[in-house]
C-alpha cells in the first residue's frame, strides 16, 4: 500500500480518479473496487480504533427485536444500503467498511450495554444507532465516556447537544414550527388540540408547539392529552375533540397506538378531509400499519417523504427497494438513517482521519449533496440544516408534497422562548 | 432435624466453588467490560436468592420482585442523580442544580421527597426500609386475609404494572420512560472508570455472599423449617398455633430487601435506572432465573442468574435477529426436562457419580443435595 499522509487533504474526487486510474489495467479482472490504497493506518488512526489497511469497522445498534423493531428495521436497512454503496465506490480513505450489528432489543439498558461492547471490545470507528429518545439517553453517557461517535437518525425533542453525537433527524423546533406556520396561514387555524404519547418527545414537542401557537400565532390550545405508550383506547379524547371542535388536531402519538387512534377516529366519524389533522409522528412506515384508508387526508410535517421529486431521491428509492424488496416503504427516519454512514464518510475524508476528536471537530460544515431529501449540511451544534415539508396522506399510503420551506431551517436544540 | 453445621458437605463444595469463581477466576480471566457485565448479572442473583426463600421455601410465588428491585435501584439512582446534577454540571438548564429531566418537564425546584436523598446515610437506610415497608404493607394486606397462591402472584404482578405506570406517568419526578441516566459519582468518587468498576464488583460479591449467608442461616433455623412446613401443609401449621401470615410476611419482606440491595447495586454498576426493570416482564424474568437455577437451591439461584444472562448476552451478540427464539427454547427445554433446574441436574446426575467415586474409597456419606432433601415442589 502507498504511504501518503497528505492524501486525506486532497479532494475526494481527485483521489477517486487516481484510484480509478491505478485500477484501470485490472478492471477486466476485478469487478469490485480494491481496498488498501488509502493513507497509512498509523496516520489516520491514532487512538486504536478498529481500522486496518483495508478495513474499517463501524457498529449498527438498533432494535432488531421487541416493540421498536418495526420502526428501527428501516433504519438498519438504510444504513446497510449506505455502507454497501460507499464500499462499491471505494470505501472510506481506501478502506472497506465492515459493520457489526448489535440488537438493542427495545430495551434501553441493553442499548447502553451493547454500545459499550461496540466501543470497548470492537473499537468501532462510529456507531449508527438508537431510535427512541430513551435509548439515546441511555447510550449518550457511554459514547461520551469512551469517546465514540454516534449518528442518531430520529427526529427528537432537542435540549441536547454532544460532541460525540451527530443528529441526522430534525430537532423539535425545526420540525414543528414551519408546519404550524403553514397550517395557520393556509387553513386560518386558530384553535389546536394536542394528543401525544406520554414521554419526553411528545411532551417537549407539544410544549414548543403550545408556546408557538399562543405567543406567535396568537391562537389557542383547547386541549392537551397524553396516553401511555402502547395505549389503544382513544375514544374519550375523540369525544372531547368532537365537543371542542378544534381547527387542527395536532398529534405526536407514536408506534402501534397510531393504528388504534386513526381507526377509532374514522369510526367516530371524524372526516380527515374536512377536519385538519397535523401529525409529526406518522411516516410511511406507520401508515403501513394504520392503513391508507384510515388516514388519507391527514397532514404530516417532517423533512422527507418517499414521494419527493428530486434526482437524488429518484436514485435512492429504487436502490433501497432493489436491496430490501419492492414492498418496503421509506419513511423520514429511514432516510435520516441513510444519511449517517454518508456523513461519517464525508467527515472522515474531510478530516483525513478516523480519530473521533478530529471527526467531531471537522463535522460542522460537512455537506451531503446527494441526500435523498435534497441537501443537508452539519451545523456547529452537530444537528443538520434541512428543509421542513408538509405532506398529505393519500389512500395508497404515500404522501403528496404540499409545502416545503424555501430555505434550509436552522437547527436550534436549545430554543430561546420555547423552554 | 436441624443440621448442626452451617453448610453440609455438598453445600460446602458449592460455596467454595462459587467463591473461587466469583472472587478469583472471573476477575482474573475477564476484561473489565465483561466483569462489569457479570456484576450486572449478579444484581439479579440477589433477587433470585430472595425468591428461593420466599418461593422455593415459603411457597409464595411473587411475580412482582421487579417492584423491590426498582425501589432499591431508584433510591440509589436518586442519590447519584442529585450528585450528578450539581449547579456547575447543569449550567445549560433553565434551572441549574436540579436533575435534567425535571428541567425538561418545567419543574423549577427540587420536590420535597427528593430532598433527603442528598444524604448517603438516608439513601442506604431508604434502600432497605422503603422496600421492606412496602412489602410489609402488601404482605399484611394479603396474607392476613389469607390471600395466597395464584391470587397473590396476580396481585404482585398488578403492583408491578401499577408502579411502572406511576413512574412513566410522573416523568417530572422520576425521569419517566427514559429513567435516570448519566449517573456519575458516589460522594465525589467517579463510578465510571475501569478501576471503579472492579472495586464495585468486589463490593457486590461481598454483599452477595452476605446475603447467601443470611439466607442459609434463615433456612437452617426453626424459621426455615416452618416455612417449608407452611408450604407443604399450611393448615396444619396454623392449627399447631403458628401465625402463618406473619411468617409469610417475613419471608416476603426478606425477599424484598434482597431484591432492593440488588437494585441499588445495579444502579451503581450500570449507572442507570429505568422503569424497564420494574414491570411485569423483568419480574417474570427474575422468577425464571430462580427456576433455571433450581428454586430450592441458594447457590443454584446465583448460577441461574449468571447463566441465563450470559446466554442472553452471548446469543444476542451472535444472532441479533434470532436470539430471543433461542433463549425461549432454552427455557422450555429446562423446565420440561429438568423441573428442579440446574441444581436438580447436579443432584440427579453429577452428585451421585461423585458419591460413587468417593464411596469406592470410603463409606458413602449421608448428606444429600439440599434440593433432594427438601422434596417435592409446592403448588
Amino acid at each position: 500500500m502507498s504511504d501518503e499522509p497528505n492524501k486525506g487533504l486532497q479532494s475526494p474526487l481527485r483521489r477517486k480518479l487516481l484510484m480509478g486510474a491505478a485500477a484501470l489495467p485490472l478492471i477486466s479482472i476485478l469487478p469490485r473496487p480494491s481496498f488498501g490504497a488509502g493513507p497509512a493506518t498509523s496516520v489516520v488512526n491514532t487512538t486504536g480504533l478498529a481500522v486496518t489497511d483495508t478495513e474499517v469497522t463501524v457498529g449498527i445498534l438498533h432494535s432488531a427485536t421487541g416493540t421498536m423493531a418495526i420502526s428501527e428495521t428501516g433504519s438498519i436497512q438504510a444504513e446497510k444500503l449506505a455502507i454497501e454503496q460507499i464500499n462499491a465506490m471505494g470505501g472510506v480513505l481506501g478502506r472497506k467498511i465492515k459493520f457489526i450489528q448489535e440488537d438493542g432489543a427495545s430495551d434501553w439498558p441493553t442499548f447502553a450495554e451493547k454500545a459499550k461492547k461496540l466501543l470497548v471490545n470492537d473499537k468501532v470507528a462510529a456507531i449508527m444507532g438508537c431510535w427512541t429518545s430513551a435509548s439515546r439517553k441511555a447510550v449518550l453517557p457511554v459514547v461520551e465516556q469512551y469517546n465514540g461517535m454516534l449518528y442518531y437518525p430520529t427526529f427528537y425533542e432537542g435540549l441536547e447537544q454532544s460532541k460525540n453525537v451527530i443528529y441526522t433527524g430534525q430537532e423539535a423546533t425545526q420540525q414543528i414550527l414551519a408546519g404550524l406556520n403553514w397550517i395557520a396561514k393556509e387553513k386560518g387555524a386558530k384553535s389546536f388540540f394536542f394528543i401525544g404519547s406520554d414521554y419526553i418527545w411528545p411532551r417537549t414537542s407539544n410544549k414548543i408547539a403550545r408556546k408557538h401557537v399562543e405567543n406567535v400565532l396568537k391562537g389557542k390550545v383547547v386541549g392537551e392529552e397524553y396516553y401511555a405508550l402502547g395505549s389503544t383506547q382513544f375514544n374519550s379524547v375523540i369525544n372531547k375533540i368532537k365537543l371542542t371542535k378544534p381547527d387542527v388536531i395536532f398529534t405526536d402519538v407514536v408506534g402501534g397506538s397510531n393504528v388504534a387512534f386513526y381507526k377509532q377516529l374514522k369510526a367516530a366519524g371524524v372526516d380527515l378531509s374536512k377536519q385538519a389533522l397535523l401529525t409529526i409522528s406518522v411516516t410511511e412506515d406507520e401508515i403501513d400499519g394504520i392503513g391508507g384508508e384510515n388516514i388519507a387526508g391527514a397532514y404530516a410535517c417532517m423533512k422527507y417523504f418517499q414521494s419527493l421529486d428530486n434526482a437524488n431521491n429518484k436514485a435512492f428509492v429504487p436502490a433501497f427497494k432493489k436491496l430490501w424488496g419492492e414492498k418496503t416503504v421509506i419513511g423520514d427516519v429511514t432516510q435520516a438513517g441513510y444519511l449517517g454512514p454518508w456523513l461519517w464518510k464525508l467527515t472522515v475524508e474531510k478530516a483525513g482521519s478516523f480519530d473521533v476528536d478530529k471527526i467531531a471537530a471537522a463535522s460542522p460544515g460537512v455537506e451531503f449533496k446527494e441526500a435523498p431529501e435534497g441537501y443537508v449540511r452539519i451545523h456547529e451544534n452537530h444537528h443538520l440544516w434541512s428543509k421542513t415539508r408538509v405532506g398529505r396522506a393519500k389512500l395508497d399510503g404515500q404522501f403528496e408534497l404540499i409545502f416545503e420551506t424555501s430555505d434550509l431551517v436552522e437547527p436550534d436544540p436549545f430554543p430561546k422562548g420555547y423552554q | 432435624m436441624i443440621n448442626s453445621r452451617f453448610f453440609n458437605r455438598s453445600e460446602l463444595i458449592g460455596f467454595i466453588a462459587l467463591a473461587a469463581i466469583l472472587f478469583v477466576i472471573l476477575p482474573l480471566s475477564l476484561d473489565v467490560f465483561r466483569l462489569n457485565l457479570v456484576a450486572k448479572y449478579l444484581t439479579y442473583a440477589f433477587v433470585a436468592i430472595g425468591l428461593v426463600l420466599c418461593w422455593g421455601y415459603g411457597g409464595i410465588l411473587s411475580l412482582g420482585q421487579g417492584v423491590f428491585f426498582g425501589l432499591g435501584g431508584y433510591c440509589m439512582a436518586m442519590f447519584l442523580k442529585l450528585e450528578a446534577s450539581s449547579v456547575e454540571n447543569t449550567k445549560i438548564q433553565s434551572t441549574p442544580g436540579i436533575p435534567d429531566f425535571m428541567d425538561w418537564n418545567q419543574i423549577t425546584a427540587l420536590p420535597l421527597f427528593w430532598q433527603p436523598f442528598h444524604s448517603l446515610t438516608f439513601t442506604i437506610a431508604a434502600i432497605i426500609l422503603v422496600p421492606s415497608l412496602f412489602a410489609l404493607i402488601i404482605g399484611t394486606a394479603m396474607f392476613k386475609r389469607r390471600v395466597g397462591g395464584t391470587y397473590f402472584a396476580i396481585i404482585t404482578q398488578a403492583v408491578a404494572a401499577i408502579l411502572t405506570i406511576l413512574i412513566v406517568g410522573q416523568q417530572g419526578y422520576t425521569g419517566g420512560i427514559n429513567g435516570m441516566t448519566d449517573l456519575r459519582t458516589l460522594k465525589g468518587w467517579d463510578i465510571r472508570p475501569d478501576h471503579a468498576k472492579v472495586i464495585l464488583y468486589f463490593v457486590e460479591v461481598v454483599l452477595l455472599f452476605a446475603c447467601i449467608g443470611i439466607a442459609q442461616f434463615i433456612r437452617l433455623t426453626k424459621l426455615g423449617r416452618i416455612l417449608v412446613a407452611m408450604r407443604e401443609q399450611e393448615d396444619r401449621v396454623r392449627f399447631s398455633g403458628y401465625s402463618v401470615a406473619n411468617f409469610k410476611i417475613f419471608a416476603f419482606c426478606m425477599a424484598a430487601v434482597f431484591a432492593a440491595i440488588g437494585g441499588a447495586m445495579f444502579a451503581l454498576n450500570v449507572g442507570f435506572m429505568s422503569p424497564s426493570f420494574v414491570g411485569i416482564v423483568p419480574s417474570i424474568e427474575m422468577v425464571i432465573y430462580t427456576a433455571v437455577g433450581g428454586r430450592m437451591s441458594i447457590f443454584g439461584a446465583v448460577w441461574g442468574s449468571l447463566l441465563v444472562n450470559f446466554a442472553k448476552t452471548g446469543l444476542s451478540e451472535s444472532f441479533p435477529q434470532l436470539w430471543l427464539f433461542g433463549l425461549g427454547a432454552l427455557f422450555i427445554a429446562v423446565v420440561l426436562a429438568f423441573p428442579n433446574g440446574l441444581s436438580g441436574i447436579w443432584a440427579d446426575y453429577v452428585q451421585p457419580r461423585i458419591d460413587r467415586l468417593l464411596a469406592s474409597r470410603k463409606s458413602k456419606p449421608k448428606d444429600g443435595w439440599n434440593s433432594v432433601a427438601d422434596g417435592a415442589p409446592a403448588e
